[in-house]
């Protein structure tokens, strides 16, 4: 079934965005957002701020966030024969680097190799990886020290699944895009404002959510991003799984949600009959540990997406998981939060 | 061009010879302080001891409100324990390299008392003690029984490293960071036109960026800058067959501009900023290899609702060893960058998409 969503993910996991390299990918959506709600801004670490509802109100404002950066790499040298060497942008693992091709934002696209015999069984250390581009010296290398590149590979959608690179976050900003589209609708009935941010620089230690958090002084706050999964062979412990429903966050390594936020979402998806799972994270957090210590604390909260194979060329996710999501923001939004009107 | 004079070295010789561990950092402060005294600036301390400087005539309208960031402290040692007869168990302040300690000088506390971190003399060594690194529990500071009164838990150490030039080449400790100390101090007295320049020697960098956010509050900017100095690692592969490609940077190849560190990625707009000064003043400059370590910008870019921010350093070897060696050529570069960088900075030139 061909919805907004299916068709927005597709172009939005075609566009490269290292963490500091959000520029086109923030135009895109501020182009397709263009109208919708009150005018955007850009802030001065590159975060898009769309705010939706009445202004002229003293209305409490629900700050909601997914973050447009992905996981990437930049170069730090080019050698005698045009073999570029490279640290990481975020969290990486060289197992899933090595063999993996890449793309430059200038378009140079190269495949990831390592030093010494390619028989070892052992994964290499970072540092003795390198990206061939297919020149044979320094000179010809289009590549210069700090450019930045992405993951490449091709986007699949297998029906009940997608599997695709850069999912974590597109997948996020997809569903607040639909969401956007959806509610400017009834903007002016809306009982309280929203404020997205399709945010900057997450993947480096969330860097971009903080300062506009600080700026905008939400009264809640809501991340919007995807969540590991325990439902693969001989994977880690955990509850969550893909297909599951969309998983509301009680737990991760940086934030202990709030349980009035977690109880509205598990009760709203209990009332609307939507499938949920409770999420405990062991590794990892979200902008939303960033907002719950802003200024002088913030509610907060997030529901993630079950996503497989997180920070790889192919991450998964369900479309039901996606849809639930979806669903649940879409009326939880549309009525007053009881947390914020008690 | 800026050219760097005898009275410009000299005060980098007195910066890198004063004692200013973090969180000790006054006595770099006061040189700093004096160095300013005859200036028409406002100096004032922050409750953390960052010392803050902004010029007394009123800036141009518009001019952008810049943040250039120095930090005062150094790597070094806390004394923890008495053992008696003059011999202190000591704790590292900041990252110092521990293998590069033993049998060095250094001076305790602010009498200035000199003392030696002790070794075994080689010849009376047994075993393991001729090749292991000596781990630092088992390591004391010396200051000889007579001068214990003088000396107590709690002083901080440097090593007892005096500075020398010899040509182009400058010799000394804690270059990291009173090399940024003095090129700020150059850059107060002689701001760039067309900004309003807040400089803020900044205290705690070397502990975890303390001081630099605090700063970064207070002065709330428009945009900022952190000069530092990093390392220089440009060093031959020693079996001459593979390439060192981890240098992180060159000595001699001029001022390092951060397109992104352990800390921050910087603005795109500062980077093209100070490139495009370098080319239209003829600078020689750098880019840091992207990777670890972190500068003042890692803490102030995300302080307030964001502020642009990028990181320029003068390439040194040695940095957190008892002595570091940087060149006169790299220094004056980045004086030159720094200053003609930030002259006639537009606000509209970091409104444009970052």
């Amino acid at each position: 079934m061909e919805t907004y969503l299916r068709s927005i993910l597709q172009e939005l996991v075609r566009i490269p965005a290292p963490p500091g390299g959000e520029q086109e990918l923030r135009n895109f959506v501020q182009g397709e957002l263009e109208g919708m709600g009150d005018p955007m801004a850009v802030d001065p670490l590159g975060n898009l701020i769309l705010p939706l509802g009445k202004v002229e109100e003293d209305l409490p404002a629900i700050l909601l966030s997914a973050h447009l950066d992905e996981v990437g790499i930049i170069a730090t040298h080019i050698d005698d024969r045009g073999f570029i060497r490279f640290t990481n942008l975020g969290s990486l693992n060289p197992g899933y680097l090595l063999g993996s091709r890449v793309r430059f934002l200038t378009g140079t696209e190269g495949v990831i190799s390592a030093e010494g015999s390619r028989k070892s069984k052992r994964v290499p250390d970072m540092s003795k990886l390198y990206i061939d581009v297919g020149v044979s010296s320094r000179e010809d290398c289009p590549v210069r020290v700090g450019d930045q590149a992405v993951f490449q590979g091709p986007y699949r959608d297998a029906g009940k699944r997608v599997i695709s690179r850069a999912l974590d976050d597109r997948i996020g900003v997809g569903i607040l895009m639909d969401l956007v589209r959806k509610m400017s609708k009834n903007r002016a009935d809306l009982p309280h404002r929203l404020i997205f941010v399709f945010s900057v620089q997450e993947e480096v230690r969330r860097r971009g959510i903080g300062p506009a958090a600080y700026q905008l002084k939400p009264d809640l706050g809501l991340a919007v991003d995807v969540t590991s999964t325990g439902d693969t062979p001989g994977g880690k412990k955990m509850e969550v799984g893909l297909g599951g429903g969309p998983a509301v966050k009680i737990r991760d390594q940086g934030m202990l949600a709030d349980p009035r936020v977690v109880s509205w979402m598990i009760e709203g998806a209990q009332a609307l009959q939507i499938p949920y799972q409770r999420e405990i994270l062991e590794g990892g957090t979200t902008e939303a540990a960033n907002m719950q210590v802003s200024r002088s604390g913030v509610p907060a909260g997030c529901l993630s997406i079950p996503c497989r194979y997180v920070h790889s060329p192919s991450e998964m996710v369900d479309w039901n998981d996606v849809e639930g999501a979806l669903k649940l923001l879409e009326n939880l939004l549309a009525r007053p939060v009881p947390l914020l009107n008690s | 061009m800026i050219g760097i004079g005898a009275s410009q070295i000299d005060l980098l010789a007195r910066l890198s010879n004063a004692a200013g561990v973090s969180g000790d950092e006054s006595a770099v402060r006061e040189i700093v302080l004096a160095e300013l005294g005859s200036s028409p600036v406002k100096c004032r301390v922050d409750a953390l001891g960052n010392l803050l400087v902004t010029q007394e005539r009123d800036p141009e309208k518009g001019a952008p409100r810049v943040l250039v960031a120095a930090h005062l402290d150094e790597v070094g040692f806390m004394l923890t324990h008495h053992q008696g007869d003059g011999l202190f168990r000591f704790a590292r302040v900041g990252g110092v390299d521990k293998k590069s300690i033993l049998g060095k000088r250094v001076i305790v506390g602010r009498e200035k008392i000199p003392g030696i971190i002790g070794c075994q003399p080689v010849h009376l060594a047994v075993g393991e003690e001729k090749t292991k690194t000596i781990p630092l529990e088992k390591l004391r500071i010396d200051v000889g029984a007579e001068a214990t009164a003088r000396v107590k838990v709690g002083d901080r150490a440097v090593f007892g490293t005096e500075f020398k030039q010899q040509g182009d080449i400058l010799l000394g400790k804690a270059f990291d960071d009173r090399m940024g100390a003095a090129t700020l101090v150059g850059l107060v007295k002689n701001p760039p036109p067309g900004i309003e320049l807040l400089a803020a020697f900044t205290v705690q960098e070397e502990i975890g960026l303390r001081g630099a956010g605090v700063a970064a509050r207070n002065l709330d900017p428009d945009l900022a800058v952190a000069l530092d100095c990093t390392p220089a690692r440009d060093f031959p592969s020693f079996d001459e067959q593979t390439e060192n490609t981890r240098y992180n940077t060159r000595l001699g190849r001029g001022p390092a501009i951060y397109v992104a560190d352990g800390g921050t990625i910087s603005d795109p707009r500062l980077v093209g900023q100070l490139i495009a000064a370098a080319e239209a003043e003829n600078l020689p400059y750098q880019i840091r290899q992207p990777g670890g370590g972190r500068t003042d910008a890692a803490a102030i870019h995300q302080q307030l609702g964001g502020i642009p921010s990028v990181s320029l350093s003068v390439p040194a070897r040695y940095l957190h060893t008892p002595v570091s060696l940087a060149l006169l050529s790299d220094w004056e570069a980045a004086v030159n960058l720094i200053h003609s960088g930030l002259a006639n900075l537009q606000l509209e030139d970091i409104k444009t998409d970052r």
